[in-house]
């Protein structure tokens, strides 16, 4: 490199990166047994479903699907994320995005994971889930979530793997001190990088194809899982709305995610200097603009029906706007969408803390409102709802269900956390790189 | 302790073939059944060769279903199998619900038939509408089924292979009737019944996975009707073949399209295109005056 800027920079930067992987506090590792924790008392309540069937769940016939099957929903959706910020802003030329990059990565491919596994949790036979690869039909769309739920998740860790290659390098030049294990893994997965023209002209070529081909499979995953719902002839599901009212929900939680990591991140972490008040500016208009997105799909999602008010349909709507689920739809519509939009248009909203606090309030919205897209409409089938147990008519789940909705989230926090041991959370390489091309316009 | 169990299976299996009621005579087979015996109860026999002998209970067993998982996916050749609802006849005894239940050892809580009381609007009058799977020529259930574990036959029965669901429910969300029941926990193990699975027959059932009505192809195979048609004391149900024109309810036979017409025979929600194989006939004329369900009624044929 031919470095604008001077070595004592160089090596401050990197030292800077480098530090929450050489010095551990011992918070994170309080963090970390908490995480495994709640990860095993996830694990106690799948066992007890495993042993007594899907009974310890509050499912029924009717409501055949519950909380799990929201909750994949909405981690799908967080897992758009990695695309957002490292395909779409990175080929926008959105250059003050890229110490934001390897975070997004990071936690799309940890929810798309837990994604994966929450889907096996609903199954009734986990143990036959051999049968999708033997008898898959490939007319039915659980398949098409299947292959592009396996695409994503290999394409996002190609992603984020060839964006470390030159971070690996540096990582196995300086970090002397990490055990032997760790130093083994940075020299096998740097491949022998040296930064040389070549190497840097190769990589280059890759990650452009990548962050291109994401951007399809990414809006496809979303799309896909909407069609789960979308086939079929329940009222809040049957509508060609679908596709893009789910991808445009999902970056909008997305881009609140990265808000939340980085509010907690740049604190725990010492990254101030590198996650600044301007990206929590420019995140706030983002999620802004997403989320006004959001807002049109929403209102073309129910204002069709809800104007006509056709039968099961009209039932649905009446069971949102005013019944059952009235108070849970508009706290996530209000708290979790049209209130983050008047208030972030204040510049004052967009600092740290008030911003973390909206984005808090999003994702919570995020989470309820897949919950209500998916368990209402169950609950008005065409035919009337006759003949059965008292219970079958309303949905609560039970603990085992938080207790493994929970666990899903303490996974998505471990892989995180896990990864960030490893790596350094901000581009090391690209940050240099970055810093002299701005020195050398200057 | 499930190979024995297996054992036992391929055992009364093979002495099915022999196509009679079976007595126990082989000193193996007394060994096998005694285990599992405790009733003192006699009932009389025919033997082969043509003796009655009167028997402990315990040791008959009724025939088992000899068809395959892999034949039960092919259908009876040459049929199409449809039946049809005269909505004027029912007057919610619910027989049909129980004689189903018997058959195929489903406890009350997943029930393949019901009875459910509708009304099309306020000012007419309610009337009974007996509901199982419409078996459709263009089931949303087998479409969406990522396994090929719900199937259409080439005689027009959907069924359930029940060890090859993996009981992700995506059917019961595809299918707009709410035909299908899933077994939340671990089923009941029927009583007395020796019988491999077959899809035919539905029975047992399996934890984790889904079931509906069958349309009783185990039934239809040796010349009888299904449970629910035979079962109802006021010919509400009829079942007959669409290819022959002509369906039953045990009483009288009468020719499919004659009835169809003639009464003004029509498809529970038409307008969805699945094209089911339950056809109605309009609550008119009805043969019974609307009552309300009686708590006793239900208590007698439900609990
Ligand atoms: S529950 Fe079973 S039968 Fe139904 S779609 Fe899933 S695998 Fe197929």
């Amino acid at each position: 490199m031919d470095n604008t800027l001077n070595q004592a920079e160089v090596e401050k930067i990197e030292h800077d990166l480098l530090n929450h992987i050489t010095h551990r506090k011992k918070v994170h590792n309080i963090w970390l047994g908490f995480l495994l924790l709640v990860i095993a008392i996830g694990i106690f309540a799948y066992y007890r479903q495993l042993r007594y069937g899907l009974i310890v769940t509050s499912m029924r016939d009717y409501t055949s699907w519950g909380v799990y099957i929201s909750n994949f929903v909405f981690f799908v959706a967080i897992s758009l994320v990695g695309s957002l910020v490292s395909s779409i802003l990175k080929l926008s030329k959105a250059e003050w995005s890229t110490p934001l990059t390897r975070l997004s990565e990071v936690i799309a491919i940890a929810s798309i994971i837990c994604a994966a596994i929450i889907i096996i949790v609903d199954m009734g036979r986990p143990d036959r889930f051999i049968n999708v690869l033997i008898y898959g039909r490939i007319q039915s769309p659980i398949i098409w979530d299947v292959i592009i739920i396996a695409t994503y998740l290999g394409l996002s860790v190609l992603l984020l793997y060839t964006s470390l290659i030159p971070d690996l390098a540096i990582c196995r030049d300086k970090l002397t001190t990490v055990p032997k294990w760790q130093q083994k893994l940075y020299r096998i997965l740097a491949m022998n990088w040296k930064g040389t023209p070549k190497q840097n002209a190769i990589l280059l070529q890759i990650s452009t194809i990548l962050s291109i081909t994401i951007i399809p499979v990414a809006f496809a995953i979303h799309t896909v899982t909407s069609w789960l719902f979308s086939t079929t002839w329940r009222p809040g599901w049957d509508s060609t709305n679908l596709g893009p009212y789910f991808v445009s929900g999902a970056l909008m939680a997305g881009a609140a995610v990265i808000v939340i990591a980085m509010y907690f991140l740049r604190k725990s972490l010492f990254l101030k200097e590198y996650i600044t008040l301007s990206h929590f500016d420019n995140m706030g208009k983002l999620l802004v603009l997403l989320s006004l997105v959001y807002l049109y799909f929403n209102i073309n999602e129910y204002l069709g029906p809800a104007f006509k008010m056709v039968g099961v349909e009209g039932e649905h709507i009446t069971e949102l706007f005013t019944g059952k689920y009235a108070a849970m739809y508009w706290l996530v519509q209000i708290g979790g969408l049209i209130l983050p939009i008047v208030v972030l248009i204040f510049k004052k909203a967009r600092t740290p803390f008030p911003l973390m606090v909206v984005s808090f309030m999003v994702i919570l919205g995020a989470w309820f409102k897949r919950y209500i897209i998916v368990i209402p409409s169950l609950q008005h089938p065409y035919l009337p709802i006759q003949d059965v147990d008292e219970s079958y008519l309303h949905y609560i789940p039970s603990w085992e269900e938080w207790a493994i909705t929970l666990a899903s989230f303490g996974g998505v926090l471990f892989i995180i956390t896990l990864l960030l041991r490893l790596f350094p959370l901000i581009p090391i390489s690209e940050t240099i790189h970055e810093k002299s091309a701005k020195n050398s316009a200057s | 302790m499930k190979k024995t169990v297996n054992n036992r299976r391929s055992f009364i299996q093979f002495g099915l073939t022999s196509g009679a009621l079976m007595l126990a005579g082989a000193t193996a087979f007394f060994q096998k059944i005694k285990t599992t015996s405790a009733s003192t109860e006699k009932v009389k026999v025919l033997t082969t060769d043509g003796k009655v002998m009167e028997v402990d209970k315990a040791h008959v067993n009724e025939p088992c279903h000899p068809v395959s998982r892999t034949l039960a996916r092919q259908g009876i050749k040459g049929k199409k199998f449809v039946m049809v609802v005269d909505l004027s006849r029912c007057r919610n005894a619910r027989k049909c619900i129980s004689s189903c239940e018997k058959a195929h050892n489903i406890p009350h809580d997943r029930p393949f038939i019901k009875v459910l009381r509708m009304q099309d609007n306020e000012e007419s009058s309610p009337y009974w509408m007996p509901k199982k799977c419409f078996h459709c020529d263009n089931p949303p259930c087998v479409k969406v089924c990522p396994v090929g574990a719900t199937y259409k036959r080439s005689d027009g029965i959907v069924l359930v292979d029940n060890e090859r669901c993996i009981g992700c429910r995506f059917c019961m969300s595809a299918c707009p009737y709410s035909a299908r029941v899933f077994n939340w926990g671990e089923p009941e193990k029927p009583e007395n019944y020796n019988c491999a699975y077959s899809p035919e027959t539905s029975t047992p059932s399996k934890i984790g996975t889904v079931e509906k009505c069958d349309f009783c192809p185990d039934m239809i195979r040796e010349n009888k009707l299904p449970h629910c048609i035979t079962s109802c004391p006021n010919g509400v149900l009829y079942f007959g073949d669409k290819l022959s024109d002509s369906v039953t309810n045990g009483d009288e036979t009468v020719r499919l399209s004659e009835m169809l017409r003639d009464k003004g025979g029509y498809r529970y929600l038409e307008e969805l295109g699945t094209e089911p194989n339950v056809y109605y006939l309009p609550p008119v004329n009805r043969l019974f005056p609307f009552k309300e369900m009686d708590e006793n009624d239900v208590s007698q044929s439900e609990i």
